[in-house]
């Protein structure tokens, strides 16, 4: 199969929000009692709802000026805890195409490239500049070029890191990965007939 | 130079090598819940695809039941419009779906190894971060995202890194009292909730060796606290006990014939570790949460910190977490007053956590401003927790006896705290909101030291009450 030129993702490109705090985790990101819903559709008006509403409009999201935020800037162990991609779909659906962070729970960091979303890792010194830098120029148009992972805010540059599997999925439009599993149908038969658990265990 | 079991399952379930470099795994059994697949069945009819194992593929409903005794159709119409997405999706995909008619209903982390589906060398995935529970029978299980759940469901693969391995020895003996989940904690709390991502964790020595496949399950369980979304522990005697007999597991000649290839699956006594963590068992105390999240966990016996001890961003960690626990820094957790207390979930909802728990509850009493919950993992925990009697000792002390969920470990059913309660939980996790209430303070302890917390009406060492009783 063709991968579509649309599907590939090669740069994000917009305004910052920054959202400061070690080890966010999911339920925080998005509260349990979205997840009954069964769709994602509805997930993005609720990031963060409960953090917003103790901070009473002092959060980022909550804040004009950062109103069609598209990059989102994270400290350490960003989307910790439960798999639920409604987190990162939340994010999406808000209108976030990128997020730049210390680092990334496994699981968040998966699920956000299952749907198209990269993430970025700098040190920690560079995060706090640019989510200070956000917060003194909010307009400030961040740019990020997936290929080469050069992230630059106006006039500060920097080196976004990802792994190159990860990267690679993004800029060939591969990180849909279902087109590209079902391609080895016959491989994955192979692999089925073969396991012991599968076949049965006393055929030789 | 030898492998390890992560090495040895990886290889034997690997399809190919992706174009972007990452592995098409394929996935021997498919764990599926109510919560994260409606949307991943309708991912798959918008691109016109079916299940294409449903052979490997088993269903049940664990988050959103109400454990009250509620009937169909539920009240919150939600909850009711998902049990029924996942009838009708289980049933046209010709997947079993275990429901409560069936007897054999519960936790999918709990009904799995039950069932005997759960069994070692296998590949295990299911859309919810604890799968990781599934490792204690030397599987190498992954919790996944609802985008994955499409893709294992449409070809039983799935694409993913091969992550490091760390091997976490814990040696000696566990001191009376202390249990597998003070022993995770433990190292949650000495390698943090961040230091395992990237890494599987096998978990070896002494204190694994002796433990049960419930205890093992426990410390498997909440790998992913510790930001490792695998864990493991190599297959033996204790493994093959647990499974022969189950209602899925080989049986006779065939049982030989797998313990053979289970026993070739473990990890050579000459593999090479990416990372080695050694701990003293005997040295681990109960353990109790002080803050949001399960890394911030000290002794029943030692202080809260205070963040005056220290700088940067864990400082600031500590700050967000007491501001939120509203706890004094450098105060004894001991004494620290609840208000309700949980014993359940995929963490510790199994026969051995009822039993723990029934013994330090008999003959006390909860008091009047506490709310306590037993809830067992499954249908078949209660059924045999009831056989044993311990639901009339729950009752007497005053908890309410419920049927199996996930319960207040998430708070996707009724189960829920109330504005700033504080519970304590024998559940995985202490996050802001975790329990239901944004408000709400968790305080994640072993289901004895909850027992204790309940009838004492405060965080209280259960060795101190277990002293206090003639034996």
């Amino acid at each position: 199969m063709t991968e579509t030129p649309l599907a590939r993702i090669a740069r994000v490109e917009g305004p910052g929000v920054p959202v400061r705090g070690n080890d966010i985790d999911t339920d925080r990101i998005i509260p349990a009692r979205y997840l009954r819903e069964i769709t994602f559709e509805n997930l993005g008006p609720h990031a963060f709802e409960d953090d917003r509403a103790q901070l009473r409009g002092r959060h980022p999201f909550d804040d004009p000026r950062f109103a069609g935020a598209r990059v989102l800037v994270v400290n350490r162990n960003f989307g910790s805890g439960s798999s639920r991609e409604h987190a990162p779909q939340a994010l999406l659906r808000g209108g976030i195409a990128a997020i730049v962070g210390e680092s990334f729970a496994e699981i968040f960091f998966g699920n956000c490239q299952a749907i198209g979303l990269p993430c970025l890792t700098l040190p920690a010194a560079q995060i706090e500049s640019l989510q200070s830098l956000i917060e003194e120029d909010p307009a400030v148009v961040i740019a990020i070029d997936i290929a080469s992972g050069a992230i630059t805010a106006g006039r500060a540059a920097y080196q976004g890191q990802m792994p190159e599997p990860v990267r690679r999925a993004f800029t060939t439009g591969a990180w849909d990965a279902l087109t590209a599993l079902q391609e080895s149908d016959d491989e994955i038969h192979a692999v089925y007939r073969r396991l012991p658990y599968v076949r049965g265990w006393r055929r030789p | 130079m030898g492998h390890t079991l992560l090495d040895k399952v990886w290889d034997a379930h690997a399809v190919r090598e992706l174009p972007n470099g990452q592995t098409q795994l394929f996935i021997g059994l498919h764990l599926v819940h109510e919560v994260t697949s409606p949307q991943a069945f309708q991912m798959l009819a918008e691109r016109g695809l079916g299940v294409r194992y449903p052979d490997r593929t088993f269903a049940t409903v664990d988050h959103i039941i109400p454990t009250d005794g509620a009937l169909r159709p539920y009240v919150d119409a939600m909850a009711e419009q998902m049990f029924a997405a996942i009838e009708q999706n289980a049933a046209s995909a010709g997947i079993p779906l275990f429901d409560r008619a069936t007897g054999r209903q519960g936790i999918v982390h709990v009904i799995g190894p039950e069932l005997g589906l759960t069994q070692p060398g296998m590949t295990i995935a299911c859309g919810d971060s604890h799968t990781s529970t599934h490792g204690a029978f030397g599987a190498i299980a992954f919790g996944i995202g609802t985008s994955q759940v499409r893709d294992v469901l449409a070809t039983q693969t799935m694409a993913a890194a091969k992550p490091r391995c760390r091997r976490i020895e814990v040696s000696g003996a566990l001191a009376p009292g202390v249990y597998a989940k003070d022993v995770i904690l433990a190292i949650i709390g000495r390698l943090g909730v961040q230091g395992g991502v990237g890494f599987a964790y096998e978990y070896a020595g002494e204190v694994f060796e002796a433990m049960s496949m419930d205890e093992r399950m426990t410390v498997c369980n909440m790998s992913i606290e510790g930001g490792a979304r695998v864990g493991y522990v190599n297959p033996d005697a204790t493994t093959y006990a647990y499974v022969e007999g189950r209602e899925y597991a080989p049986a006779g000649a065939e049982f030989q014939a797998a313990r053979q290839w289970w026993d070739s699956v473990a990890s050579d006594a000459d593999a090479a570790y990416d990372d080695h963590v050694q701990i003293d068992g005997a040295a681990v105390p109960p353990m109790v949460t002080w803050g949001i999240n399960p890394g911030q966990v000290t002794g029943v016996d030692a202080r809260i910190p205070s963040p005056d001890e220290l700088e940067g961003p864990d400082r600031h960690s500590v700050e967000e977490a007491l501001a939120h626990m509203r706890l004094a820094p450098g105060a004894p957790i001991a004494g620290t007053p609840i208000d309700v207390a949980f014993v359940g979930s995929c963490t510790n909802g199994r026969m051995s956590d009822l039993r723990e728990a029934a013994r330090v509850a008999d003959g006390r009493r909860v008091p009047a401003h506490v709310t306590a919950l037993a809830v067992p993992g499954s249908q078949r925990v209660k059924a045999q927790a009831e056989a044993e009697g311990l639901d009339d000792v729950f009752r007497a002390a005053g908890f309410q006896w419920r049927d199996a969920g996930c319960s207040m470990c998430l708070a996707m059913n009724p189960d829920k705290l109330v504005d700033d309660q504080v519970c304590a939980s024998s559940s995985n996790r202490n996050f802001k909101g975790r329990q239901g209430s944004p408000l709400g303070r968790t305080l994640l302890m072993s289901p004895a030291m909850v027992a204790a917390a309940a009838v004492a009406g405060e965080v209280t060492d259960v060795r101190a009450l277990a002293q206090v009783r003639a034996p």
